[in-house]
């Protein structure tokens, strides 16, 4: 039987196992969202910007495993989407992002809400398709979820002309996806894998370096065999957290600009780092030169292009961490390590995350820690600036997937949307949104669909007036002159919720912080909004400055 | 900083689309150099051949390598320059004759480089030299004495010899 081209796409979505379309809806996308309309086995989420649709499907990728579907129209449509499709690209989150496109006759005319979609989107996805015949959807759909969730996962972008979506064709959905370019590494080199065993067994003064490319490849148990195996300390990146349980004793928490005293340390006197799904990022590493000087270097990644970029690699294994960590863990037993580790627990207690109580002051730190102890088992889902770094620092994260956040790209609005995806594609999960007053307002209106379908969130903000973090590089960096960081003319936040239908709280003094935590836990009709208006000037520390080594990290308290 | 090396890649790609945008794309992307940049169709229409001249110290070679094998319409990367390989490249350049004895030397000097005389105007005559890199400099800067009004070059084309495929 011959369907149109929307009617394929919606069929092709269902065969994918699509739960939920976050979207907007606008001239060139109207068939698909008209095929939508009534649908029940696809649930279409009506989103208020493309930008908020994009997190979305990224933030139910990110919570669940699965490939989130975003969707959108030509021209400003398209355009929108595209921070989202950046922020899902930096951290290869699984996602199919869906544009109309004008008439195939109209494309390279200028037309009206033309935009060249796959030229924009070319260097943030891992794949784009331009369909202008119904007969290619089918297809181009099975490829493109393919490509999302294989090899190092990404988003994959599919413009379709809307005469494409109008037209009809025999829908055939292919059995098996066979791409004759594209055949991701999953098993790593058995004799590479050995030279890793026995680096492992020869270290004095190892350690485990595991990022998101551990959760993304669903490995996390794997590295909890390892790590236990082994006894050997472990430090996992902002986007790892909670692939090993931050309560361990083994545990040094993040790494980084941001991260432990313990683990930044660690790698300036280890004698071999064992880097597992991560990237030797810049925030991670800080002056490359000062960097691990002393070890030799193991890199597990799915994406070989990962490996010596930074940092020189002595044993690299390209394949997916779950496959690899298997064979590994069979190769390695109890490291010999008694002086590291007890090193290792000195600098941990030593130099724990800690921060000073200012005299009526609402101290942020104080917050997320009194939100840990109500949410421990929450999904956290956290914007991008001081609160994220503070909330990575004092909530303890234990399981993968429980901690979502912007992490390559630092997507100021993403967490908000995110959230919405996150709760939706967990609906058993209590989910706590973490933001900024700066990052919240950023896509606000999302806060309209979460009221609507009545999602329980819990919507905290870590308000200081300020784009915090910004401020804090002002004051220690450029003289304390606070250019375009000012927020003091924010809206009371808790007044808006309300006008929005949600739940609004404002919370002005360290004392009524847990109440009000308490009392949102009992709001489960929809979602709450608590502002906590915390210290202004509150820095996060410790910090590694830009173009520093690692041992040069500033504790912050003398 | 290592020592910057010349590398020539053969890249088959899918015949579609869009696919030349990408590879360029990549290149301007991350900061990566293009010295040379041929695409033409082979005996299977379905795929193309891009062959790439580019430079960059080791880092970057390999850099160059993993990347352009990531992107998804790539079948296949080769760095000719890790075994012996042919290159060739063709350019045209039309020369000014603007007196029968200056035509005369062009056409001697053609001779040596083994160029073609592919059209001739009583003022200027158009040439086809075929060869490597060196020899169509040394015939470039030969003909620059005469006076070259116009130059086309096709950029590389190269394959490995016989038995390294």
């Amino acid at each position: 039987m011959e369907l149109s081209g929307a009617q394929i796409l919606v069929d092709s979505l269902k065969r994918e196992g699509v739960e939920y379309i976050f979207g907007v809806n606008g001239g060139a996308a109207m068939p698909i969202f008209d095929a939508l309309y009534g649908e029940t086995e696809i649930k279409l989420i009506p989103m208020r910007h493309e930008q908020g649709a994009s997190h979305a499907a990224d933030g139910y990728a990110r919570a669940t495993g699965d490939v989130g579907v975003a969707l959108a129209t030509s021209g400003p449509g398209a355009t929108n989407l595209v921070t989202g499709i950046a922020t899902a690209y930096m951290d290869s989150i699984p996602m199919v992002a869906i544009t109309g496109q004008v008439f195939t006759h109209y494309i390279g005319s200028d037309a009206f809400q033309e935009c060249d979609v796959i030229g924009v989107t070319r260097p943030i996805c891992k794949h784009s398709y331009l369909i202008k015949d119904s007969d290619e959807i089918a297809d181009v759909v099975a490829e493109a979820f393919h490509l999302a969730k294989t090899g190092k996962p990404g988003p994959v972008v599919i413009d379709i002309a809307k005469d494409a979506q109008l037209h009809e064709a025999l829908f055939q959905y292919p059995e098996s996806v066979d791409i004759r370019s594209y055949k991701p590494q999953v098993h790593g080199d058995p004799v590479q894998i050995a030279k890793a065993a026995t680096l492992i067994k020869e270290a004095k003064r190892p350690m485990l370096y595991a990022g998101g490319g551990v959760v993304l490849a669903n490995a996390s148990e794997k590295l909890r065999q390892l790590t236990l195996k082994t006894q050997i300390p472990i430090t996992v990146t902002l986007m790892g957290l909670g692939a090993f349980p931050e309560t361990h004793p083994l545990a040094m928490e993040m790494p980084g600009m941001h991260g432990s005293c313990c683990a930044n340390y660690a790698f300036t006197d280890a004698d071999l780092v064992i880097a597992i799904g991560a990237r030797f990022d810049d925030r991670v590493t800080g002056d490359l030169s000062k960097f691990a000087p002393n070890a030799k270097k193991i890199h597990i990644d799915i994406d070989a292009s990962c490996i010596g970029k930074n940092v020189p690699v002595d044993v690299p294994i390209v394949g997916d961490a779950k496959s690899v960590l298997t064979e590994l863990n069979k190769q390695v037993s109890i490291a010999d390590i008694d002086p590291w580790r007890d090193q290792i627990q000195e600098w941990k207690q030593k130099y724990p995350f800690e921060y000073e109580q200012k005299a009526d002051k609402v101290m942020p730190q104080y917050v997320i820690e009194q939100i840990y102890k109500h949410y421990s088992d929450a999904i956290v889902v956290a914007d991008v600036g001081q609160h994220q770094m503070w909330a990575a620092q004092y909530f303890k994260f234990t399981e993968p997937r429980q901690w979502l956040n912007s992490g390559g790209l630092g997507t100021m609005g993403f967490s908000l949307p995110a959230a919405i995806g996150a709760q939706l594609g967990c609906p058993d999960k209590t989910v706590v949104n973490i933001n900024g007053d700066g990052s919240y307002i950023m896509t606000i209106q999302e806060l309209v669909p979460a009221v609507t379908m009545k999602l329980p969130l819990k919507i905290f903000i870590i308000n200081n007036m300020y784009l915090g973090m910004v401020r804090q590089w002002q004051e220690l960096f450029h003289g304390k002159r606070y250019s375009a960081v000012d927020y003091h003319d924010n809206p009371d936040f808790a007044l808006l919720a309300q006008a929005f239908g949600a739940t609004g709280l404002r919370v002005e003094h360290t004392e009524d912080v847990v109440p009000a935590l308490q009392k949102a836990k009992g709001i489960t009709d929809g979602p709450v909004v608590i502002d906590f208006i915390v210290d202004e000037e509150e820095n996060v520390f410790p910090m590694v400055p830009a173009g520093a080594g690692l041992g040069d990290v500033i504790r912050g308290l003398s | 900083m290592n020592p910057e090396e010349r590398h020539i890649f053969s890249v088959l790609v899918e015949n579609r689309f869009g696919v030349l945008a990408r590879v360029a794309g990549l290149f301007s992307g991350r900061g990566f150099n293009i010295d040379s940049l041929n695409v033409a169709e082979t005996h299977d229409r379905s795929i193309s051949q891009i062959t790439l001249v580019t430079h960059g110290d080791a880092q970057i070679i390999e850099q160059i390598y993993h990347h352009l094998n990531r992107l998804i319409d790539v079948i296949e990367v080769t760095d000719l320059s890790t075994g012996t390989h042919v290159e060739r490249e063709l350019v045209l350049i039309k020369v000014a004759t603007d007196d029968p004895q200056k035509r005369t030397e062009v056409l001697q000097v053609a001779e040596v480089f083994r160029g073609r005389v592919i059209d001739m105007k009583p003022a200027s005559l158009v040439l086809e030299i075929t060869g490597d890199e060196g020899k169509l400099k040394a015939a470039i800067d030969i003909f620059n004495t005469y006076g070259i009004l116009e130059l086309a070059r096709t950029g590389k084309i190269a394959m490995l010899r016989g038995s390294e495929f």
